[in-house]
């Protein structure tokens, strides 16, 4: 069937913010979606409230509404666009939610919006518990057994009935407390007994156990004729029993025979069949290591996170197809964009290997479990393409960015045998590296698969690096044996620490003997047919099938896996520095490895590598292109790490040069340039040793910022107050010697302030200012950001602009640079320069209007800013305000501590504007996700040192209605400055305590600030993890505090919903 | 192992490791895209007598059992993969996969950029080759080269005596041209029993068997070298309702005047759209062929083209309007790829009455 006739305008739903579970790959999806329909002609609407996507840019909508997404403000949008129909799968389980509350609410008949694709029906089908239980019945495919029951007896019945092991789970007791794995009768009575009692209703769910059994998904496609396709099989490493989102997943499956891939193939498009879903669709199901028995455990009626891998991982642009099932299209009417020679009505045949390695958010979080279960802890993901299944896994490894060049953890080397063993039981992070341990130290597949599950295929594999690795160590290292290890994958580093020589001359050996890289193309089906997509990977093989052009070409690096501190907001930037250089008329390059993202979809620059961004990989492309130079300052810290060893290996590094940037890191260089240049910044030494840390601190004096000098991005860093806590500090958090300065400044209490700027060389561009509502402290990352600056004076601007100037000039920037200063008592003063794109620059593109990454490619490509037509200097303020607030994935997290400090804790970002500042405010907050109270209880617990600020937070919050409770400290000395405060219950004080009153809902928010410096605070940290758990805000910071109060109160007789779009912020404001 | 080579007609070589068959491997070399299935591929009589690369690299990973078996034996010439696991894993490994080569005598050649080869014959087409120990002498190769191409593979394949199997309602005469073990399953599973006959027997023995329906077979090589059984199918069209698979598709239709063509390089994989014009449906399907009918052959005949491949537009089954007979390119049968084309058994048992 061809476009649906009645089809003009579409609405779509993006996914928002970056949480743990739902990241970067909707901002591919949704990107993709909108494309294709404006392919067709059709006019889109978009709202998404994160301000760091491709899909917010004004050039992928028609209509682009950076909003909260949020019942009221999408019918808002509808209203005021009057679209005909609606597409909701593109943007995770936000768009779906959204979609079905839509429906449910009336707004969608009401507007008479149709919604295109999967029907609400097939979605609840897929996504109710009950609903989807009965459909699977109805078509014969099985579901893990499972009853519900309120006594033992009955709990023991089923036990009888199924056999174990079961799951007992708890009904509504947070975080699944009492429920387990139960073995036998005994087992099953224990626990059932204790989770009966623990569940506020009574009830348990018990279920049969599938742990350990193979997990499968498929990547299933159908059209409105009832045409299905499977995309792509994927096999997890990990077997059943940890989230897909946190395993490290193959793909084509492995370990299954033919008879069972088309067994699980054919099962899930029966499911999908009978769902009724139209456009792509994931299902994940178990089978038994043992039998031909299986179990479907979950369908996603939607586009997900496995689309987008199982997309990267074949070439078949899920999302587009879905995108043009939705206006009316069948398979055999859109075209393979891979081939565009056949039609996207097949099934993708590799011939390669890819492996989809995790990357969790442990190194920031240094506290949290880092057991994995159920829920979802990683962050972001690499992707590893190969033609083994050795290398695959060593390049993935590579990718991580995680200190590793191997499949080897040298903190587990020190641990003995008995250690290993005890270790391959824990299920977390490590694992595969310890798996890897145990063989190494002679450990048997066989005990290590009785443990884990894990099939002895993979295991295999693993013991195929390791005898390798012995092998290096104990033979002659001849071309041949050289070339088999690089056939495995393992890196010239690693060949080179075995062998004692280093990665360049190994490298040197290699290119001596010929033995190169070959690249291979990823064409959806196996070299069968021709195909014009230039995506490629490495492997060390007979021939390659890159064809090198004469033209002039720039390779970009990507910047990586999503993590904390590096989200997509630098894949924003690579992709528009790649769109920038296609302009200029160079031919454009790009090396990632993220399967999530837009820059590594095969249509954005001319060629794309999918590698890891270590030196040897991105020297070896270089290699074999023989590129003008390479752009680092998108690519986040990634690239710019990469800059120093590549300009050593004689690559030209285009725009600012290795020596501004290592000016700008390197601490002494930065205080020569600051003296030159006349720019004060706070107090500060560098120390070697404990005493010294003592003597500078009593120099610069209290309260010092403390950090080692060798970790970037506010890794291990603190504020300390006295003699005490820098004691403790030096003592707990960091290890002081000649090699590992600590630096210690004055902490300057005051307002932050960010600026990013673009540098021809001669001249300096300020698209805009930017100020924090919190103080100095909080991580930049996670503060509030509002532009234009609201509190600054003139002469603060004057000197922003003039140091801004002197530091790119001094640097010699050309392109980005980044600066964040305080001011406190009318003086501005740095705190850290970057030479590069900053976090907050697609946000600054989208409110001022100026394409930054474009103008400040141009820049490193020697355009001057006269020569692109832009004026320097600060640009003029505009009429409206825009909000960047930080949005956090605590709940994903446990043991965390939620409160504010210099590291960074948050996942995403959301941007809303308003030409009234308390509306843009109070609807970032809306978006970021914080349930702004209208009733209850305010409680203030706070430290000794913020209760003078605490009394004006309390009294407004008091004017407003609601009734301030406060523990004991805090409550006297509000009362006596005027505020009655109810007196609240610590925990530490006995029943019917803080938590209490935050489980019965009596408490709407929790404003709490602690002691500096150390974790003593459990009662703080208890009231902090319990308001993750029951959804309500709690503010760490005085400053979000005093101006969620102010904001509140000026939105309260007034309207909160109004929308407008990103094309219209100039125009009508 | 010790090192080996194939070697291309046109001079290419790919170098890799060498292993099973004390034989040289010499006949045309093709490639199959499927991602699973090796075994199924392997023992498939439809590729008697050529040299097969696998374009995935791992191959052997769930090892060997007889259950997957399709044919008596494997009559490849050679074959070519990329990595072959050393370490099977799957509850129905019986035997690995190295050791099912080494017994079945198939000299194997390991270790190579197959990808270099697929790309080769995507572009020249099918080519012969041959597989040889690497330090074979020029001039030999090129001898073994030059030897003539082998035809009529159906010989070596076909069933030498008369089998029955099944004990359904419906009885099926099916002239085994080397067919696949599946298909036999599918028609008993369908309620037939069945009497399997060798590839030359002729019309008037198979019709005193008095079946209900007549089946014709997949099978290796050309249509065109099975001049007698063509003969021999005229005699059967009308008589009984017929349905053919894959060579059974190409002797039927050379049998009603139409013509088949060798192909560039074939469909051989398991991941083949084919549309079915009566329904508009799409079918992911397992194919295996390098020769075609030709569609200008069929103009002014009666015969209507009722399938075509989605990814080139050549014919994929036909049926014919004079007689009760039906037949696809494909494999409907799976083992290895997809299910989901059960309709066409069905069909078959309606057209013998045997729907009610």
């Amino acid at each position: 069937m061809p476009k649906l006739a009645n089809i003009k305008k579409v609405l779509v739903i993006g996914s928002g913010p970056i949480i743990i579970g739902q990241a970067a790959e909707f901002d591919y999806a949704g990107t993709q979606a909108c494309r294709a329909l404006k392919e067709e002609g059709l006019e889109v609407v978009l709202v998404n409230s994160n301000p760091a996507t491709i899909m917010t840019d004004v050039n992928i909508a028609d209509r682009v509404y950076v909003e909260p997404i949020n019942a009221e403000f999408i019918e808002n949008v509808i209203k005021t666009e009057r679209p005909d129909s609606l597409l909701a799968t593109l943007g995770g389980q936000v768009g779906l939610n959204m979609a079905m509350e839509l429906e449910e609410k009336g707004v969608l008949s009401e507007y008479k919006v149709r919604l295109l694709g999967t029907k609400i029906d097939a979605i609840r089908r897929g996504e109710d518990r009950e609903y989807f239980k009965d459909t699977m019945e109805k078509i014969h495919q099985p579901v893990p057994e499972s009853v519900i029951v309120e006594t033992i007896m009955a709990a023991c019945q089923f036990g009888r009935k199924i056999g174990y092991p079961l799951i007992v789970r708890p009904a509504y007791t947070l975080g699944g407390t009492g429920g387990g794995i139960v073995e036998n009768e005994d087992e099953l009575v224990d626990i059932v007994q204790k989770g009966l009692s623990y569940s506020p209703i009574g009830q348990c769910l018990i279920e049969r156990s599938i742990a350990g059994w193979k997990e499968i998904e498929y990547e299933v496609i159908r059209d409105a004729a009832d045409n299905c396709i499977t995309v792509c099989s994927m096999e997890n490493l990990d077997p059943v029993g940890v989230h897909t989102g946190d395993s490290i997943v193959v793909a084509p499956a492995q370990t299954l025979s033919d008879k069972e891939v088309q067994m699980l193939r054919q099962a899930s498009i029966d499911i999908v069949r009978e769902l009724g879903v139209v456009g792509g669709c994931n299902v994940q199901l178990a089978l038994d290591p043992y039998s031909d028995n299986y179990y479907v455990i979950e369908v996603n009626p939607r586009v997900s996170r496995s689309s987008a891998l199982a997309s990267k991982a074949t070439g078949y642009p899920i999302a587009k197809v879905t995108a043009k099932i939705a206006v009316g299209y069948n398979l055999d009417e859109i075209e393979n964009a891979v081939t565009k020679k056949t039609k996207a009505c097949f099934e993708p045949s590799i011939d390669y290997i890819v492996l989809k390695f995790p990357r969790w958010p442990f190194d920031k979080f240094v506290t949290a479990d880092r057991t994995l279960g159920t829920q979802m802890k990683a962050t972001g993901e690499v992707m590893a393409i190969e033609r083994s299944f050795e290398a695959a896994m060593l390049k993935a490894v590579r990718c991580l960015e995680i200190g590793l060049r191997h499949l080897e953890m040298p903190e587990l080397k020190s641990l003995s045998d008995d250690e290993i063993r005890a270790k391959i039981k824990n299920i977390d992070d490590e694992r595969c590296f310890v798996v890897a341990e145990a063989l190494r130290r002679g450990i048997t597949m066989e005990y290590i698969h009785d443990i884990t599950k894990i099939d002895l295929w993979f295991l295999s594999k693993i013991n195929n690096i390791v005898k390798m690795e012995q092998k290096l160590a104990t033979e002659e290292l001849t071309p041949e044996l050289l070339r088999k290890a690089k056939q495995y994958g393992f890196a010239d580093k690693v060949i080179g620490n075995i062998v004692s020589k280093d990665e360049f001359e190994i490298r040197a050996l290699r290119k001596a003997n010929g033995i190169i890289p070959t690249y291979k193309m990823v064409d959806t089906c196996a070299a069968e047919f021709e195909a014009e997509t230039p995506y490629y990977y490495s492997c060390y093989a007979q021939e390659d099938e890159v064809e090198v052009t004469p033209r002039k070409k720039v390779v970009v690096l990507g910047s990586g896996p999503i993590r904390i501190g590096q989200g997509v907001e630098f894949d924003y930037c690579s992709v528009h520095c790649v769109w920038a250089l296609k302009d200029m008329g160079y031919e454009t390059i790009i090396i990632n490895n993220n399967p999530e993202t837009v820059s590594t979809d095969f249509d954005i620059a001319d060629k794309l590598y999918f590698e890891p961004l270590t030196v040897e990989d991105v020297l070896n492309v270089i290699d074999k292109e023989q590129p003008e130079g390479v752009i680092v300052q998108f690519g986040g810290q990634t690239a710019i790490n990469l800059a120093g060893p590549l300009a050593k290996q004689g690559v030209k590094i285009l725009g600012s040069s290795v020596d501004s940037i290592d000016q700008a890191e390197d601490r002494e260089r930065f205080d020569e340039l600051l003296t030159k240049c006349e720019i004060p910044r706070p107090k500060g030494h560098t120390c070697f040793t404990v005493e010294g840390a003592f003597e500078a601190a009593h120099d610069v004096g209290y309260p010092a910022m403390v950090r080692p000098s060798y970790v970037l991005g506010g890794r291990a860093m603190e504020i300390v107050y006295n003699d005490e806590e820098l004691d403790h500090y030096m003592k707990y958090a960091v290890k002081v010697n000649n090699e590992h300065p600590v630096l210690v400044d004055h902490y300057i209490m005051g307002t932050e302030v960010e600026v990013d700027a673009i540098c021809d060389g001669k001249k300096v561009l300020l698209p805009g200012i930017m100020q924090h509502v919190e103080r100095t402290g909080v991580h930049s990352g996670d503060s509030i950001a509002v532009y234009p600056p609201r509190s600054l004076s003139e002469h603060i601007i004057e000197l922003i602009i003039d140091y801004t100037n002197r530091m790119a000039l001094g640097l010699e920037v050309k392109g980005m640079i980044n600066v964040q200063y305080i001011v406190r008592d009318e003086q501005l003063y740095v705190i850290e320069v970057n030479p590069r794109s900053s976090r907050t620059v697609p946000f600054l593109s989208k409110v001022t209007g100026i394409p930054m990454v474009d103008v400040a490619t141009k820049c490193a490509m020697g355009v001057s800013l006269k020569e692109q037509g832009y004026r320097a200097g600060l640009q003029l303020f505009p009429d409206y305000y825009a909000v960047k607030a930080p949005v956090f994935s605590f709940n994903k997290m446990s043991n965390v501590d939620i409160v504010l400090g210099p590291e960074m804790k948050s996942t995403g970002e959301v941007m809303c504007a308003d030409y009234k500042y308390s509306r843009a405010l109070y609807k970032a907050c809306v978006a970021s996700g914080i349930n702004v109270p209208h009733e209850g209880a305010i409680l203030m617990t706070v430290a000794d040192m913020d209760k003078p600020e605490a009394v004006e937070i309390a009294r407004g919050f008091e004017e407003l209605g609601f009734k301030v409770m406060a523990t004991k400290g805090t409550a006297a000395y509000l009362k006596e400055h005027g505020v009655e405060a109810e007196i609240a219950i610590k925990v530490s004080e006995g029943p019917n305590n803080i938590i209490d009153d935050i489980k019965a809902g009596i408490i709407g928010m929790v404003i709490n600030t602690s002691n500096h410096g150390r974790d003593a605070d459990r009662d703080g940290f208890k009231i902090r993890r319990s308001t993750v758990e029951h959804a309500i805000p709690c503010l760490t910071s005085m400053d979000t505090a005093r101006e969620l109060q102010r904001v509140m109160s000026v939105m309260r007789r007034r309207r909160v919903v109004s929308v407008v779009a990103l094309q219209d912020l100039e125009d009508e404001f | 192992m010790k090192k080996g080579k194939l070697v291309l007609k046109d001079g290419s070589v790919y170098e890799g490791a060498l292993f099973g068959g004390n034989r040289n491997a010499i006949g045309e070399v093709v490639f199959t895209t499927g991602m699973s299935g090796y075994q199924e591929t392997l023992t498939d009589p439809s590729f008697c007598d050529q040299i097969v690369v696998m374009t995935y690299p791992l191959v052997g990973n769930y090892g060997c059992n007889p259950v997957f078996n399709q044919g008596k034996r494997c009559f490849f010439q050679g074959y070519v993969i990329g990595d072959l696991c050393d370490c099977p894993s799957n509850w129905r490994n019986e035997q690995s996969l190295e050791q099912f080569l080494e017994e079945q005598n198939v000299p194997t050649l390991v270790g190579v950029d197959t990808r270099a080869i697929t790309r080769k014959l995507r572009k020249y087409g099918v080519i012969q080759g041959v597989i040889v120990p690497a330090d074979m002498p020029e001039a030999e190769v090129q001898a073994l080269l030059a030897m003539p191409e082998v035809h009529n593979q159906v010989k070596t394949v076909t069933t030498p005596e008369i089998y029955t199997m099944g004990d359904g309602r419906l009885h099926v005469a099916v002239m085994d041209y080397g067919i696949k073990q599946n298909i036999l399953n599918y028609l008993v599973s369908f309620g037939c029993h069945l009497t399997v006959f060798p590839a030359y027997t002729s019309a008037e023995e198979v019709l005193r068997y008095n079946p209900d329906g007549i089946f014709l077979s997949n099978g290796p090589g050309d249509p065109k070298d099975l001049p007698e059984c063509i003969e021999q199918i005229k005699k059967m069209m009308g008589k009984k309702p017929i349905f053919g698979i894959c060579l059974g598709n190409q002797l039927l239709g050379l049998a009603n005047g139409a013509d088949t063509y060798k192909m560039k390089f074939g469909h051989r994989g398991i991941n083949q759209p084919v549309k079915d014009l009566q329904t508009g449906k799409i079918y992911i399907s397992s194919q295996n062929h390098g020769y075609a009918i030709d569609e200008k052959s069929l103009e002014g005949k009666n015969i209507r083209v009722t399938h075509i491949s989605c990814n080139d537009g050549t014919i994929e089954g036909v049926e014919y309007l004079d007689h009760p007979s039906f037949t696809v390119q494909y494999h409907p049968e799976a083992c290895p790829g997809p299910g989901g084309h059960e309709y066409l058994f069905q069909r078959f048992i309606d057209l013998m009455g045997g729907g009610k």
